[in-house]
């Protein structure tokens, strides 16, 4: 917790302590969270660019455990671990980025609207509870196997599960301010309502939207994986994280480290966007924090 | 109470009846024909034609539901286009080793998550709260396939402590059964436990700083029982209703975690129709995993009557 504002003697009691929110000094986890995620993205956007050659077929050097020739070993075909993970790492990224921005701006749209107007709150927040009632896991694989394998339809099949929570986030925000001053004040004066949404009350929610939309993206990069992991997510021709484990599956007991390497760099990845998402939350809703830890 | 029970009743039927349309529109999302669609890419125009017929793809949409609706009443969910066996049998057959790892993993969960979570609350700031934090964390963060692999790894390959693969039917003893069960149930309770033990810590810490606690604390209450009777009851509505939300991911998990430790469950019933575009058995599962979280979630909210009587009262 931040000490309590440095004061001049004698004005302590009279002048109010501004709200502090930003250039508190971040903790460790928060700088470990950044430098992890700084560091994958530099890979993410540099590795493709300098390792062109991830896709040949080494039968001699077929399942090499890990050394100095292959850092993380090879797979079945002999490619080598260490390429295709750092080549994989771009897929998890835009996949994560992506779905995080989709279901944000898809979850404000419905959100808006369901918190402000009553008519179509009713049918819209059913629809979103029986879609929250279809697990999301199942969704996804049943609707990247329907329109068909690509980058895009696994986003689209992650973001669709994704939006109820989102939605059902913005229209909690909505709800609670429309009812205050400051939104009746703007009515009154004649205010338009996609003005009063976008000017009055979309800001509003900006802070809880950034952590849900954290939140999102971490939970994205680990179901591209599993839909890879499960063979129904990215084609076999883009190296991804999932796609190189899936590979692993098989040969699990001779080469641990087809599995293992990649997963380790994911479960970093995402522990460092989490980790930063419980920051973001902990500075932007000092209540939220006290309740929900860390 | 009754009238509260017919008020959840009631709100459950929209959700049903989404679940229900979207499970049956989902094979007409898709782009293009869906017959040839199942009938996958190789496939003669007479198979794409035999399908069509067999599944009544060439009526009009509202028949094809009307007909689908009408079957679903007498629990007959179509036939297999893969096996050509009916989707309830298949399903049934499957539903003892998903059951078990349900039931296995929900057990773990709570008996773990559950005084950790409110461990951790009453030792807020302690190391022993920073690490079940950490383990939450890292619950969240880590693939459920992951771990089940490393798991297997250690306790199978290393130490050969555990089977590294595979399920024991019910039928040839209890032992055996969980025994196959434990690698699996272990890697999915440290998931759900990541979401149970947070929210247990967080409840647990706002009540202990309730009156109610000082109170009792004041009149010389020892501590196990502040933390049991006082806090944990008072907790038991949030701890009770994240079990029934995350029921959600835990199927998602066990979807996963069923192809990792090779268990023929319903998880790998819904991957393998998936890889042969049995579409039939893929509406079937999501329709049954769907109406059993339906149903866990309306559980949890009748339960809330047991742990705060005053939702029972305002029912009436």
């Amino acid at each position: 917790m931040a000490p309590a504002p440095a004061s001049g003697p004698g004005l302590a009691t009279t002048v109010p302590a501004p709200r502090r929110v930003a250039f508190r000094r971040p903790g460790a986890a928060v700088i470990a969270g950044v430098a992890v995620l700084g560091t994958l993205v530099v890979i993410a956007v540099v590795a493709p660019l300098l390792i062109h050659d991830y896709v040949s077929i080494n039968t001699g050097a077929r399942l090499l455990p890990p050394g100095s020739e292959h850092w993380f070993g090879t797979d079945h075909l002999g490619r080598d671990i260490f390429d295709r993970t750092m080549v994989g790492s771009r897929n998890s990224l835009v996949v994560g980025a992506c779905v995080a921005l989709a279901t944000t701006l898809l979850g404000v749209l419905f959100g808006l609207v369901a918190g402000y107007f009553r008519v179509v709150d009713s049918v819209l927040m059913r629809a979103m509870d029986g879609m929250m009632a279809i697990p999301g896991v199942l969704l996804a694989i049943a609707l990247v196997s329907l329109l068909g394998g690509g980058l895009w339809t696994v986003i689209v099949a992650i973001t669709v599960p994704e939006v109820p929570r989102t939605a059902r986030l913005v229209r909690s925000v909505v709800l609670t301010l429309r009812e205050l001053p400051f939104v009746t004040a703007a009515i009154s004066v004649g205010t338009s309502t996609p003005k009063i949404l976008l000017t009055h009350i979309l800001p509003n929610a900006v802070g809880a939207l950034t952590v849900q939309a954290t939140y999102v993206c971490a939970s994205a990069i680990i179901a591209e994986a599993v839909l890879s992991f499960l063979g129904v997510g990215t084609p076999p021709d883009i190296p991804s994280w999932g796609n190189v484990m899936a590979v692993g599956r098989q040969y699990f007991q001779l080469a641990p480290w087809i599995i293992g390497f990649p997963g380790v760099l994911l479960s970093v990845l995402v522990l460092a966007i989490n980790t930063l998402g419980d920051s973001l939350r902990d500075r932007l809703d000092p209540h939220l924090a006290r309740r929900s830890g860390l | 109470m009754l009238k509260y029970v017919g008020l959840r009743l009631v709100a459950v039927i929209p959700v049903v009846a989404f679940v229900v349309v979207a499970v049956f529109l989902l094979l007409h999302l898709a782009p293009g024909d869906p017959a040839a669609l199942i009938a996958g890419e190789n496939a003669s125009p007479q198979q794409v034609a035999l399908i069509r017929a067999r599944l009544h793809l060439d009526e009009p949409l509202l028949a094809q539901f009307w007909m689908w609706l009408a079957h679903l009443g007498t629990l007959d969910l179509g036939n297999s286009i893969f096996s050509n066996q009916p989707v309830a049998r298949l399903i049934a057959q499957r539903i003892e080793p998903t059951l078990m790892l349900a039931i296995a993993t929900t057990v773990l969960t709570v008996l773990f998550a559950v005084p950790a979570g409110v461990f951790a609350a009453w030792k807020s700031g302690s190391t022993l709260d920073r690490g079940v934090m950490l383990m939450s964390v890292s619950g969240f963060s880590i693939p459920v396939f992951v771990i089940g692999y490393a798991l297997i790894y250690v306790f199978a390959i290393q130490l050969h402590w555990l089977p590294v693969q595979g399920y024991k039917p019910l039928a040839g003893g209890l032992w055996p059964c969980l025994r196959s069960l434990l690698l699996p149930s272990i890697a999915l309770a440290l998931l759900f436990s990541a979401l149970v033990a947070r929210v247990a810590r967080a409840t647990v810490l706002e009540i202990l700083s309730e009156d109610y606690i000082r109170t009792a604390q004041a009149k010389g209450a020892r501590t196990p029982r502040v933390l049991l009777l006082h806090a944990l009851k008072n907790a038991g509505v949030p701890i009770v209703t994240v079990i029934g939300l995350g029921f959600a991911s835990l199927i998602g998990g066990m979807v996963v975690t069923e192809s990792v430790f090779n268990i023929p469950g319903m998880g790998r019933l819904t991957v393998d129709a998936i890889m042969h575009r049995d579409y039939p058995v893929v509406q079937g599962v999501m329709l049954t995993f769907s109406v059993v979280l339906i149903v866990v979630n309306l559980l949890v909210d009748l339960s809330y009557s047991l742990f705060d009587p005053r939702i029972r009262y305002r029912g009436k």
